[in-house]
Order: C-alpha cells, then structure tokens, then sequence
C-alpha cells in the first residue's frame, strides 16, 4: 500500500463524525466611507494613498520622485511615455534592476488595506515583489468593507497566482523594532482613481 | 549541535540566570500580546470570527478524508505534482528526490516549522545540499546554528547586539552596528542575491483549499514569493490539517491570522497558488506525521485546528519566562506542548507540565482549542502511561500515602510546623523548590483541625 493509501486509511478511520459546515452570515463589519478607512489603514501601517483623476498626475508623481536612470515598469498603456511595458514576457530576473512598478489590482478591502491583483493584472508574478517601490491603481468605487464581501466578488474566478497585497514588505525581526522594505517593495503608493 | 536534551524546567533556570534579560524577554512577547489585543478590539464581530473559524475546523477534521482526495483531485488538475508523505523520513526524502532530479545542490526557502518538525536542514546538508532560510528571523537564528524559539518571531530571544555580531561574522557588517534598519539592509542585498540565482525554492503552507486546490502562503516580509516566482521548481510542504473547504473560508482565518499573531490587520502578502507559472515545475508534499494518530485522539485532536499564529505563545507566563528553546520542539509554548507529546511522548513528556494552566492560551486562540484543558490531559495520559519524571512520581507517591492516611498527615503537619518555626534553614534552602523565588509563610500556630477540636464546644 502507498503512503497515500495508508494515510487517507488511517484518516478515514480517525476522523470524528461529521460536523457540518457553519455559515458565514453576520460577519464583517460595513464601512460607511469605505475610501476613508482603507486610508486610514493603509497609512497605519506604512503605506500612502493618492487620489487622482486624470493619468497626468501619477505621471507627475513619478517625474517629481525618480530621475532619468530610474528603471519604470507598467502595464498601463496609459503610462507609456514614462514606464516600460515591453517587460512581461521576459525573464522575471531581469526586473531585479526595477526601482518602480506601477500595476493595477482588482478590487481593495476596507479593513485591511489588502488589494487583490491576479496574475492577469501582474503580467510577471514576480512584479509586484521585485522592485524597490511600487504603485498600484485603483478603482475608487471597487473598494469593499471586509474580506467576506471580497472573496464573494472573486467567487470562483480562474486564476494562475493571485494576492492579497497590503502595504510595503517589512519585518520587526531585530528585536520587535518595524522596518520597512524587508525583501519585497519598501514603498506602497496607491493611487485611487476617483 | 545535537547536544543532551534539558527538560523544560531545567532548560528554565539556565534561561532566568539574566534576569533583565528575561524581564525584557517577557516584556517584548507581552507587547505583541498587547498589539493582538488592539486588534481583536477593533473588530466587532471577533468572537463570532473565532467561532465560525472554529467550526469550520471542525468541519475540515470531520471530513479530512474526502477533502483530501478532493484537494488532490484539484491540484493535479491544475499541474501541480502531489507527493504523500507518512513520517519526517519520507518528507525529508521526497524534498531530496525533487532537488536531486534537477541536479541542483543549493536550494532557498522561507518559513515553514513543518520543515523544522522534520528536521530538513540537517538532512539536506548531510545529503549535500545547502538551504538557506529567507526569513529575516530565521536566516539570523540559522547563521547561529540555532532553532528558531518561536514559530511567528523566530529570533525573538535575540538582542539587536547579538544580531549586530552575527551580521558583523557572516555577512561583513560593521562591528557593533547593531541598528535594526542597517542590518535588515544588509539582509536584504545578502538574500536577493540567494533569490536571484537559486533553482529550487521551498515554501510552508498557510491553508490548502480542497475545493480549487489552491494554497495560500502568508509573509510579511514578501521572501515566499520572491523565492517561488524566481525558481525554476516552488516545493510546498504542509502537515494535511492545513486544508480548509473553501475559497471564502480565506476570508475568515486571514482576518484572524495576522491580527492574533502581531496585532496587524493581515499580513503584507497573502499569496494564492494554483497553478506552476509557465515553464515552472510545482511540487506539494502532504504530510502526516503523527497527525493521523492525533486525529484519532478524541481529548487532543482539536490542536489540529491551529493555524499557527503563535498568540498562545506570546499570552503565556511560562513562556515568556523560559523562552522558546526551552521547550526544546520544532513548536514551543502552549500549543507546541500539546502537539509534541503525540509525536514522542518520552522525549516530551516534561512539556504538559509546562504550564500553570493558567487558561489564557485557550482565551486568545483564534480557533478556540482548549489548550490548558489538553496541558491537563496530557499530564494525566503521561503519568498512566508510565513517562512522568522520577521526582514526580516519587512525590505524587508520598502525597498519595500522606493524604489516604489520616495519623501520618497530622503527625506530617505538625513536624513541618515545628521545624519552619524553630530550624528553618531545613526548608528555606535550595533542595526545597518551593523556596526558590520565594518566601516560606510563616507557620500557622496549628493545623485547622486542631482549631477546630479546641473551638467546636463553644
């Protein structure tokens, strides 16, 4: 007999008797301006919200914070003159020079500040990880308050790879003490799309 | 480094001999207590959270069986191998056969305690391949040749100076620069080097979902996934009760996870894979290893709910009074002390009584395992199976013998009276382990039931 076999054997005879599932009625919390509290989140714990209207602001953004030799990434066509797209069927380890991602997520969630993006939305898994700082555009109005409203929107949804992205990467390892940008971004700029 | 195994309690006294040490050791753990608090209070519906997470592990450990095969089914119809493995060995060999067959002899991998429970690392290097731990916490303790001491904050018995010295040893910092941004600086040049150019990365596994065969790994510092999305071939390793139904169950334990583990709303990076990235190679071992046996425990298999968030840890007075390494398991502090047991229950047989069931572990668990019930069980399975400690046994003899004879008792009384009063130094000495750390009261003049017979008449 497999270890397989064996294991789901022993399993089969171990379990308890079946308890059903509980529903999930009743939990999480409503946001009354879900915009307000994913700010307020999203700063506690590192990370920056821009609101913007028109594609030249964020342009500006990055004119006023990398200079010529910075390496840009996007997959906006919106960005065009200002960030490579040509990227995403390269090998990801040559985006280990990126200083700046700019990408898209799907929806964000009120109470964490959590953002999912696909692997549609990241092109390369690895793009939202590998530069020194990223930016994510975002739909104003696909904020939700909670996780459970969240995953109900991603449903069934087929996907490769998918996160849940909040804030920069950090870590408190060295005695409890927060640093920011521990492997992955050391900066988080969401720029909400009113 | 395999050196004579210390029981907890001896382990214990080696640890509080630096006594600031341990007040600021027992400090900082109560400070990310503290910050778990903060969090839970911010959420109204908390205690329905934790109910419902419980429930739905109840659901899972019902049902194992099925969604295993469920889970399986999925998986390999997304292009991910599955491998089964019964015991560490097998683990340790599947993990081996993998990197084996691609030729490769380095290997990164982030954090995963099953891999600790297993013992991979050593059984990688004897084999001759280097693994170099990504996890800011664990790459420090692994420089040290150290386990880490706890499963969420492994270097968390460290002082910034001892990682200044060991940065300074390994990676070249400069000597005594102990400041915490620097060195994770150093940290993050030195290991995206090791991301970079290795060909096989390792990951743990925070939940498996049976019903797409998906598994989420949860990092803050962003290394499972820059490990995986640049190797070649990403292995997954996880004990079997990390499965859960659902899709939409993520949306009930990620909103517990990071909040009871380090006060935050979720962790930075909740990483959902499904399918191997084009022309990668995806591996998911499944382990067991004792966990079928626990399963069939009816008294312990609820501490195969955890989701190992480490909050019983950092709430526990024992804990944070004797550190993690004195626990001397992969998984240390309340929860560890129920699980090891079952894995080898000579070896961890000192680890039930750990505890003074104080209660508050099974009070912060984000899915309501009676941890202090189970200390208690275990301690009782433990002495009938006959794995007490000598001293034990012998004093739970004499208590035995005293208190099921009435003369013996009052006679026992009274001669401890006598002596507390007129020498002492027979009790308040270090052979007595009610004298440490503590005062001897002050002898009642007599026992109740002398008080009793002098005063019934009147």
């Amino acid at each position: 007999m497999s270890s397989r076999d064996r294991i789901l054997a022993k399993i089969a005879q171990n379990q308890p008797e079946f308890s059903a599932l509980p529903g999930l009625e009743g939990l999480g919390n409503v946001y009354e301006s879900p915009a307000q509290q994913f700010k307020t989140i999203l700063e506690g714990i590192g990370g920056k919200v821009i609101e913007f209207s028109d594609w030249s602001e964020i342009k500006s953004f990055v004119k006023e914070h990398f200079d010529s030799n910075s390496r840009i990434i996007s997959t906006l066509p919106e960005l065009a003159d200002i960030a490579e797209l040509d990227w995403v069927y390269n090998d990801p380890h040559t985006l280990e020079n990126v200083d700046f991602t700019i990408i898209r997520g799907h929806l964000g969630v009120a109470e964490n500040s959590a953002i999912w993006i696909t692997e549609s939305l990241l092109k390369q898994r690895v793009s939202a990880f590998i530069p020194q700082y990223l930016a994510i555009v975002l739909e104003a109005n696909s904020l939700v308050s909670s996780m459970h409203e969240a995953y109900a929107q991603i449903g069934m949804e087929e996907y490769g790879f998918a996160t849940f992205l909040a804030g920069p990467s950090k870590t408190a390892d060295i005695e409890q003490s927060l640093v920011l940008g521990a492997h992955g971004a050391r900066g988080l700029t969401v720029f909400l799309k009113v | 480094m395999e050196s004579k195994v210390l029981e907890h309690s001896k382990a214990s006294e080696v640890f509080n001999q630096d006594k600031e040490r341990v007040g600021w050791h027992d400090e900082t753990l109560w400070f990310v207590r503290s910050k778990r608090d903060k969090a839970a209070h911010n959420i109204p519906d908390w205690e329905l959270l934790r109910s419902t997470a419980s429930s739905i592990k109840h659901n899972v450990l019902s049902n194992m069986h099925d969604y295993l095969v469920e889970f399986e089914k999925n998986a390999l119809a997304n292009g991910v191998h599955i491998h089964w493995a019964a015991d560490a060995e097998e683990h340790n060999k599947i993990v081996h056969g993998i990197i084996a067959k691609h030729g490769v002899t380095r290997m990164v991998k982030s954090k995963s305690m099953l891999t600790e429970e297993c013992h991979l690392n050593d059984y990688l290097a004897k084999n001759g391949v280097e693994v170099i731990d990504t996890d800011l916490g664990e790459r420090i303790v692994q420089l040290r040749d150290e386990p880490p001491s706890h499963i969420v904050l492994p270097a968390i018995h460290l002082k910034k100076e001892d990682v200044g010295e060991t940065f300074h040893i390994h990676l070249g910092t400069e000597k005594g620069n102990k400041d915490p941004q620097y060195l994770t600086e150093a940290a993050r040049h030195h290991l995206r080097e090791t991301f970079l150019t290795r060909k096989i990365a390792l990951t743990g596994v925070n939940f498996a979902i049976a019903q797409t065969g998906e598994f989420v790994v949860c990092t803050n510092e962003g290394n499972a996934d820059m490990g995986a999305h640049l190797a070649d071939v990403h292995i997954a390793c996880m004990g079997f009760e990390k499965l859960i139904p659902r899709r939409e169950h993520l949306g009930v334990f990620l909103r517990l996870l990071a909040r009871s583990a380090t006060g935050q709303p979720i962790t930075t990076y909740s990483s959902h894979f499904k399918k191997p990235r084009e022309g990668q190679e995806m591996h998911i071992v499944i382990v067991d290893n004792g966990r079928s046996t626990q399963l069939g425990r009816e008294d312990f298999r609820n501490s195969l709910k955890c989701i190992r968030c480490g909050a019983c840890m950092n709430t526990c007075p024992v804990y944070r009074r004797s550190g993690g390494h004195s626990y001397h398991n992969a998984v240390a502090g309340p929860i560890g002390s129920i699980l090891a047991p079952n894995l080898d229950m000579r070896k961890n047989a000192d680890l039930p009584f750990a505890s003074t069931l104080c209660g508050s572990c099974s009070n912060v668990c984000p899915v309501k395992i009676d941890i202090h019930d189970q200390l208690y069980k275990w301690r009782q399975v433990i002495v009938k199976e006959g794995y007490a400690a000598t001293s034990k046994k012998l004093g739970m003899g004499a208590m035995t013998f005293t208190l099921s004879n009435p003369a013996v008792y009052q006679t026992g009384g009274k001669v401890g009276r006598w002596f507390m009063r007129n020498i002492p130094f027979v009790v308040n000495n270090g052979l007595n382990p009610w004298f440490k750390n503590r005062e001897m009261p002050e002898p009642p003049k007599e026992s109740f039931r002398e008080w009793y017979l002098n005063n019934k008449k009147s």
